[in-house]
């Protein structure tokens, strides 16, 4: 702006700036906690504090996190289903939204009619454990995959996105031989590469997140998700140990090569150990999914 | 009249002629049959008593008999508790995330704006298991910040996880902590939208920044936040359940179990399945009725609507 700015400007200006700071900390200080009290040996921790920076450093709390055998028989479980999860969620997607991104396409209006339907009506829990009891899916990895592999809202955001592809390339090849198949394969998906690594982004943060499914559909605790083996460890005596005195931590005491450390290490620990995966990607592919909530508004 | 070569035939023909298409599209759509329309076929449990060894179609009939829930008292709590918590959630963080928009647009700093940006997104992509762990530790007697600072301040404070009169407000809090950041995008969305030029000639007319923010911004945010505003009503009844369910426990039971986590705990928890298809459906037949309510009179307000 070519005025100058009032001193209203200036003094909003740095209450601004100085609100946006002051949550941007609450963001960041919980986390720089969980790290402080995950390196601290026990005597750093006692009584309240601030605790964002260590002042001694001890890995042992990382070190009998890591022993855990079910934080790699949950990370590889997570892994897998994030990666055959996405694949097929996607694959299947897209091959829906081609379909129905043709004006032509036989009974359109009667498939997106029950698309429409299920984003805002569903069975509902029981009814949907029953059913996957009933296809014999409990216990199986296919339970955490099949029933979120379409979710009506992001084909329909695909196909808003194949729409507004030029037909003309399309006819050519058509011209020359080419059936719907092959056009969806050579040329549409191709091009759809924008929206297509949307979702891949979207649909893998899903499945990286989820734990519910996994929670009700899984009993094997060799095929449970990292989430859950984070509640798991969470929620031992969690509220119960706070809520009693101090006194039986200092029983709970772990020695190890002469460093104690108390079970909230542990825990601050693993919760680190199943956050830090997505901290380090998530910078990079930020810019993604906000161009991904840019495709589905454009809609609107 | 000439006999039509007939419907079926002609349908039969559009079909082949859209085989490949179907051979496309049919795979995914039979996802959506089995696993979004056959749990509907379960729902007849919520007149039936359960029996394992005859199935869902052989277990007896029993009328209205499960419809008893809803004389008893625990489920006015649970739909008094859904109302309240929803309500909250709606009168504070709906507003707040406009808000965030507002004074996120209004930075000058490209730089600190971005992040400012990146950082408010980080908790949406962290699942409520891993903010409840914070939240808990946070909040912790023992070792959290947030009593370490109350303490400073020379206040006493409890142990708000486990406190009824606070237990709502962590719920807000901790949800709007975790959703105005990446809320606000949408509405940034739409404000990059605006034709900077009516902000030119309102600067030619003398306009300060809280004048162009009510006159140009706000107006121009309208369709989106209608869109918004419908989604966030139907969602008052649904969207609970992963932050409760991992932030609550017995002691504050009497003012933070809803719906959702009763359908959980007791019915499918606990096995008291028709109950919980009972409560469960109720929700979602709520659910979608404030959906077209509110569909309705946002478009009556504003015009804009989602269909």
């Amino acid at each position: 702006m070519a005025f100058g700015k009032t001193r209203g400007d200036l003094i909003f200006d740095f209450f601004n700036v100085l609100l946006l700071v002051l949550f941007s900390v609450t963001i960041l200080v919980p986390f720089l906690n969980q790290i402080t009290i995950s390196l601290s040996p026990a005597r750093r921790l006692e009584g309240l504090g601030m605790r964002i920076f260590p002042t001694e450093v001890t890995f042992t709390a990382y070190r009998r996190v890591l022993e855990y055998p079910g934080l790699y028989s949950g990370y590889l479980n997570t892994i897998l289903r994030t990666v055959v999860g996405t694949t097929m969620a996607t694959l299947t997607m897209t091959a829906m939204a081609y379909p129905l991104s043709k004006r032509t396409f036989i009974l359109r209006h009667l498939w997106t009619s029950l698309l429409v339907f299920v984003m805002f009506f569903s069975g509902g829990l029981i009814p949907s454990y029953l059913l996957m009891r009933n296809l014999g899916l409990i216990d199986t990895r296919w339970a955490l995959i099949l029933p979120i592999l379409v979710s009506p809202f992001t084909v329909f955001i695909i196909r808003n996105f194949m729409m507004s592809l030029p037909v003309s390339l399309e006819e050519s090849l058509r011209i020359d031989g080419a059936h719907d198949i092959t056009i969806f394969f050579r040329l549409v998906l191709p091009l759809s590469k924008p929206v297509i690594a949307v979702v891949v982004l979207w649909t893998a943060v899903g499945h990286w997140n989820a734990w519910f499914d996994s929670m009700i559909y899984i009993i094997d605790p060799e095929k449970q998700v990292v989430q859950i083996i984070l509640r798991e460890i969470l929620t031992s005596q969690e509220l119960l140990r706070d809520l009693l005195d101090d006194a039986a931590i200092l029983a709970m005491m772990e020695e190890e090569e002469g460093i104690y450390i108390i079970p909230e290490s542990l825990k601050a620990a693993m919760l680190m150990v199943v956050t830090v995966p997505i901290l380090c990607v998530y910078p990079f592919l930020q810019r993604h999914f906000v161009k991904g909530i840019m495709l589905g508004s454009l809609r609107g | 009249m000439h006999t039509t070569p007939g419907r079926f035939s002609r349908f039969l023909a559009h079909a082949n002629r859209d085989r490949f298409l179907l051979i496309l599209f049919l795979p995914g759509m039979a996802a959506i049959f089995v696993f979004s329309y056959g749990p509907l076929y379960g729902l007849q449990l919520a007149f039936k008593d359960y029996i394992f060894a005859d199935g869902i179609w052989g277990s007896p009939w029993v009328g209205l008999s499960h419809f008893r829930i809803f004389t008893q008292p625990i489920f006015g709590r649970l739909i008094a508790n859904t109302l309240i918590i929803s309500s909250y959630r709606l009168l504070v963080g709906f507003p707040a995330t406009i808000l965030f928009a507002l004074l996120i647009n209004e930075l000058a700093n490209a730089k600190f704006k971005g992040v400012v940006q990146t950082i408010s997104y980080l908790p949406h992509f962290l699942s409520w298991i891993i903010v409840s762990g914070l939240v808990i530790e946070v909040l912790s007697p023992s070792r959290g910040i947030f009593p370490f600072f109350t303490r400073l301040v020379g206040l006493e404070s409890p142990y708000l996880l486990a406190d009824p009169r606070y237990f709502r407000g962590v719920l807000v809090v901790s949800g709007m902590w975790k959703s105005i950041g990446w809320g606000s995008i949408i509405y940034l969305a739409s404000i990059a939208h605006i034709d900077p030029e009516l902000y030119e000639s309102a600067d030619i007319d003398g306009a300060n920044r809280l004048r162009k923010a009510l006159h140009i911004t706000l107006p121009h945010m309208l369709p989106v936040t209608s869109i918004l505003l419908i989604f966030s009503l139907t969602g008052l009844f649904t969207e609970n359940f992963d932050q409760i369910f991992n932030l609550y426990n017995p002691l504050v039971f009497e003012v933070s179990d809803v719906i959702e986590t009763y359908v959980y705990r007791v019915g499918l928890a606990g096995g008291k399945f028709e109950q919980g298809i009972v409560v469960g459906v109720f929700n979602g037949i709520i659910a979608f009725i404030l959906l077209i309510i509110a569909n309705r009179v946002v478009k009556g307000a504003t015009s804009h609507g989602v269909w």
